[in-house]
């Protein structure tokens, strides 16, 4: 045994250095990222246990104070419940009409889905901020085209952003306009790698379009149909420019997210101790969000490609 | 990895450790002040720039050219003020032979931004925009360069400067000692005017013309006008134009402007601490005026209204008046600015008669978009050159009369035939200008969580308007104080 394992460390001697070194060359650009992320992300847990603020010339351990403070608030769970609602309802909506835009577009004729792609994906173009600010114009009580429209079936006035009961669904009306493109472009290209040779089958035994969707197209989509779930949720639940551009989370608490809530007390308010626990707590559903719906991802990998039931 | 952070968290905290403010020391005695910079050589600059001081500065005599060669770097907010500066850069540098780094960026991150650069304590801005308001937050922790020794420094300043010139009321508001509760006008001077703002009413005078109606001069007057000015021009149209989106900016032009013509404070200093008085007689009053003012004469979706959609829809003919900072109305009268150019006016302030109030009792809560120092910087003196040149009197000549400043914070400005000559078709201008700099003033009580406690109010206006939150007016002050008191109550008064 003893004897083994001399020889084994005689043969690494002899393994010339370059090659002994390459993993460790390979791993470091990995590793310096992996250092340049924990860093900040010690330092925000470390943070959010002192009063740290731009306006003290000192700061100071305060323990779970801030913790305790936030969590006891209803400010945070205010910000707790606009951040699900905007991230599960704009995710939901953006996914429907994804996928069903998606459809369409891979069983049109080629030309005209070309277009169509290249006009759908325009939105995606536009910063949100700025389609934010379009909209705002659009939506304009006095000057809003939308307001024309709605002129015509006897609706005037309109609150939109400017009312509690419909600031959400405006923010995520244009959150869908803004990022429904990204969708249909993740479920256009799972659409377009899925094989033929089933759909052939099926077409073969008389199958109809329904039984094809709900037991060959769907369940072969799901690892696309996965990844822009993960996509756009994880970035949904984080939001902040379309609610910023559009409204600064008003009117009153209505639209102030954990995102929101954490940049107006850090930086508008400048007490980055008392900041750091909402984007801590945002970032902990991210990730198990994001977690959950990786595992899931992956079983329907497997299951897509018939290794697994 | 432990090591590296814990040297990372020492840091951080060494550099916080820096920050010295109003607490670290007498509010009199500035950390550095001139004094001290003068008896040394000017700090060096990056690379191999280094100033040929000119010994005349230490000598007594003011010089122009003693800090050539140095760069400082300037960070403004973007404004007709700082576009005046920046027009006239190349004649300061040729000047002084100050080399000026000049940045801006739009007012809405502004504030974000130098926050962030003023807290790492690198130096730079060395000269920077501020506000009043903000420099109760920048001086407390001390981000600023108090500047009263460098305007009395007769080797650092011009002998033309004229410091007396300024608009008392103006000079005054950037004048604070730092504690919490103590109004503005004593302690150090933080920062210099580049330009002020009334809040007053602007109308359309074709409109109200149209209408039948006499430009509203007491705030009775002012809700019945703007109400039977509701949807004037057809659908989406409305009487008065006012600021409403979460933030302290709905909350200091209009609203307090009449909050304390009304009689109404924000806070007291009641046994050493301070004390909201949102919930006094007087403001409840107000404010219930204030919530039916918008609700009746006020934009549909006011809420989400800040001064660049009220000046759009008052030069639009959205709306038929609006009560503002006097430059959004100003902005939008000049020839070919918008539609509505030429036919718009300015009035005051509208009192409540109903309270007892008279004109002699109007008061305008007013802005100054200033400029003050980075207490950090290395250039102090190159710095101090930059902000006297543009403050002073020559400058502020051009620009109130050429350079589109018409709010001029300088009284041989405001008093010289130039100036009226330059503000002659804004009807209305001048006079309220006249009338109002005597009492125009900052009617809050300056303290460090200003930001936050006009952001909770702003939002209490909100759910007024817009909600059923509350069941009244009274109800939502009361809450709006115990939120006020508890933002406020880790602060000592003195």
């Amino acid at each position: 045994m003893g004897k083994n394992n001399r020889n084994k460390a005689e043969d690494l001697n002899t393994v010339p250095f370059k090659t002994r070194v390459r993993p460790y060359l390979i791993v470091a650009p990995s590793l310096i990222i992996t250092i340049g992320i924990m860093i900040p992300f010690v330092m925000a847990i470390w943070f959010s246990l002192t009063n740290y603020s731009f306006k003290l010339p000192n700061h100071k351990f305060v323990g779970l104070k801030n913790w305790v403070d936030v969590l006891s608030s209803g400010t945070f769970w205010n910000a707790l419940l606009v951040s699900l609602l905007y991230g599960i309802i704009s995710t939901v909506v953006e996914m429907a009409i994804g996928m069903g835009v998606a459809i369409l577009l891979n069983n049109l004729n080629n030309k005209l889905s070309k277009i169509l792609r290249v006009l759908l994906v325009f939105p995606l173009m536009v910063a949100p901020v700025t389609a934010t600010i379009v909209w705002q114009l659009m939506l304009n009580s006095s000057v809003g085209i939308v307001e024309k429209l709605l002129n015509v079936f006897g609706i005037f006035n309109f609150p939109w952003a400017a009312s509690p009961n419909t600031a959400l669904m405006t923010v995520v009306m244009i959150d869908v306009w803004v990022n429904t493109a990204f969708i249909i472009l993740l479920v256009l290209a799972g659409l377009q790698s899925l094989p033929k040779s089933p759909f052939e089958s099926a077409k073969i035994d008389g199958g109809s379009a329904w039984f094809n969707f709900i037991n060959l197209t769907l369940p072969m989509l799901k690892p696309s149909l996965y990844i822009a779930l993960l996509f756009r949720l994880m970035a949904a639940l984080q939001e902040y420019a379309v609610i910023f551009a559009l409204t600064k989370g008003g009117p009153g608490d209505s639209l102030m997210s954990l995102s929101l809530t954490a940049y107006q007390t850090g930086f508008r308010f400048q007490k980055f101790g008392s900041a750091l626990p909402y984007i801590l707590v945002l970032w902990l559903i991210v990730n198990v969000a994001a977690k959950q719906i990786v595992k899931r991802q992956r079983a329907a990998q497997k299951q897509a490609a018939g290794l697994e039931e | 990895m432990k090591k590296r952070l814990l040297a990372l968290t020492l840091g951080v905290s060494m550099t916080a450790g820096l920050l010295s403010g109003c607490g670290g020391g007498s509010n009199d005695t500035p950390a550095t002040t001139p004094a001290d910079n003068t008896t040394e050589a000017p700090a060096s600059d990056e690379g191999t720039d280094t100033p040929a001081a000119d010994n005349t500065a230490a000598a007594g005599e003011f010089n122009w050219k003693a800090y050539e060669g140095t760069q400082i770097d300037v960070l403004f907010s973007e404004h007709t003020y700082a576009d005046a500066v920046e027009a006239k850069l190349a004649d300061f540098e040729a000047l002084t032979g100050i080399k000026v780094n000049y940045s801006s960026m739009p007012e809405s991150n502004y504030f974000d931004k130098l926050n962030v650069e003023l807290s790492s304590h690198s130096g730079t801005p060395d000269v920077f925009m501020t506000g009043a308001y903000q420099s109760w937050e920048y001086a407390s922790a001390g981000n600023m360069e108090p500047l009263e020794n460098y305007i009395s420094d007769a080797s650092l300043t011009n002998p033309d400067y004229d410091y007396a010139d300024f608009i008392p009321g103006v000079i005054d508001a950037l004048k604070w000692d730092c504690v919490p509760g103590h109004k503005v006008g004593s302690g150090s001077q933080w920062a210099l005017p580049m330009g002020w703002e009334i809040n007053i009413l602007t109308y359309n005078k074709d409109v109200l013309a149209e209408n039948n109606l006499e430009a509203p001069k007491t705030a009775e007057e002012l809700l019945n006008v703007a109400k039977s000015l509701h949807e004037f021009n057809g659908s989406g149209t409305y009487g008065l134009a006012l600021r409403g989106t979460a933030d302290w900016g709905t909350i200091h032009p209009a609203y307090m402007s009449m909050y304390s013509t009304w009689g109404a404070k924000d806070f007291e200093v009641v046994d050493g601490k301070l004390v909201s008085q949102v919930d006094s007689p007087e403001a409840i009053a107000m404010t219930d005026y204030w919530v039916q003012l918008v609700k009746e004469g006020g934009a549909p979706q006011w809420s989400t209204y800040g001064w660049e959609l009220a000046g759009a829809d008052l030069g639009a003919r959205k709306a038929a008046m609006m009560w503002d900072a006097d430059r959004g109305g100003y902005t939008q009268n000049v020839a070919g600015a918008s539609a509505e150019a030429g036919n718009l006016a300015f009035g005051m302030i509208p009192y409540p008669e109903s309270a007892g109030k008279t004109e002699a009792d109007m008061k305008s809560n007013l802005w100054t978009w200033s400029m003050a120092m980075n207490a950090d910087s290395s250039k102090k003196e190159a710095a101090w050159y930059f902000m006297q040149y543009f403050t002073g009197p020559e400058f502020m000549l051009w620009s109130g009369t050429e350079g589109a400043c018409t709010d001029t914070p300088r009284q041989s400005v405001l008093e010289s035939e130039a100036y009226k000559a330059a503000v002659a078709d804004a009807e209305g201008y001048f006079e309220a200008f006249s009338t109002l700099k005597d009492t125009a003033s900052i009617f809050f009580t300056p303290h460090p969580y200003f930001s936050e406690t006009t952001t909770e109010w702003a939002k209490t206006l909100q759910d007024l308007v817009v909600s059923n939150k509350y069941s009244s007016t009274e109800e939502a002050m009361k809450q709006l104080k115990e939120t006020m008191d508890a933002i406020v109550s880790d602060l000592d008064v003195e």
